[in-house]
């Protein structure tokens, strides 16, 4: 679909991209090692933000790899490692054949569904003419750069939503820090 | 590019479903719902593309959630470690500890 808009080196990227996101995935819900899980997870994170920058979304690609990629992994693999979940004993933890049913099934439904998606049309404005037409209006080198087509629908529609994410970022760190205390005997 | 990275976000998103049911241990399925978070990421840029940069907006709002999410979801589970010495979601079945 919409071929005649996209270069050859776009495509391939694209797809290469794509193809060790779906690779990456596969190998991260397969893995025994937490530790090794959480690597492919790394990878895909690495791919989902070179698809962002390849999709005009480089802001976003950037704050991926810094956020996803940088922090949240790096909170999981700490907490791998401060609960030392190495041992063999705990390693088989793929559940039994209820439990593949259920999945396989799950996942049976969902690409269904996927496949009736792909072959419903699109409204004439969901259409690549009307992407193009609407990415030629916000051009990178317009003002703002690339910043600043998200920062101001963030700071003037969205800022009620923006200032209660700060709260919310609040509330997880003193709540994280209040679960997370070992209780001594003595403190109450 | 939409309709192939809406397939991918699918597809993405099916394996952070497959690896939830099929895994029995806690931080692996927090993993794989992250990877859903960020299967839904990807469709909300790509149809960014369509509408604007709303979506990209809210990729920022959920990667905020997913890391607010990250943080008190790893500290219920280094509490419950603390408590019953394993993370196998089949041996957590108890509301009262």
């Amino acid at each position: 679909m919409g071929n005649e808009f996209y270069p050859l080196f776009y495509s391939f990227h694209f797809y290469l991209f794509g193809l060790i996101a779906v690779a990456s995935a596969l190998l991260f819900v397969t893995r025994k090692s937490p530790v090794a899980a959480a690597m492919w997870l790394v990878n895909v994170m690495f791919c989902l933000a070179a698809l962002y920058v390849l999709l005009d979304a480089q802001f976003i690609g950037a704050i991926q790899v810094l956020v996803y990629a940088g922090a949240i992994m790096v909170v999981f693999l700490f907490v791998v490692m401060l609960l030392n979940l190495g041992h063999p004993s705990e390693l088989s933890d793929i559940r039994g054949n209820a439990g593949r049913l259920t999945a396989g099934l799950v996942g049976l439904a969902l690409l269904a569904e996927v496949m009736v998606l792909g072959r419903a049309e699109f409204p004439a404005q969901l259409t690549m003419a009307a992407a193009e037409s609407l990415k030629a209006a916000q051009r990178i080198d317009g003002p703002g750069g690339v910043i600043g087509p998200i920062a101001a629908p963030m700071f003037k529609q969205h800022l009620l939503a923006f200032e209660l994410t700060s709260m919310l970022l609040l509330t997880a760190i003193v709540g994280a820090v209040v679960i997370g205390k070992k209780r001594t005997p003595d403190a109450r | 590019m939409l309709a192939e990275s809406l397939a991918l976000s699918a597809l993405l998103f099916t394996i952070g479903v497959v690896g939830v049911l099929t895994r029995r241990n806690a931080i692996i399925i927090f993993m794989c719902v992250e990877l859903m978070l960020n299967a839904v990421n990807l469709s909300f840029v790509a149809l960014s593309q369509l509408y604007g940069a709303t979506g990209q907006v809210f990729v920022v709002f959920v990667m905020t959630v997913a890391a607010a999410e990250a943080a008190v979801g790893l500290a219920i589970i280094i509490a419950i470690f603390r408590h019953r010495q394993s993370v196998n979601l089949e041996d957590i079945n108890l509301l009262k500890g």
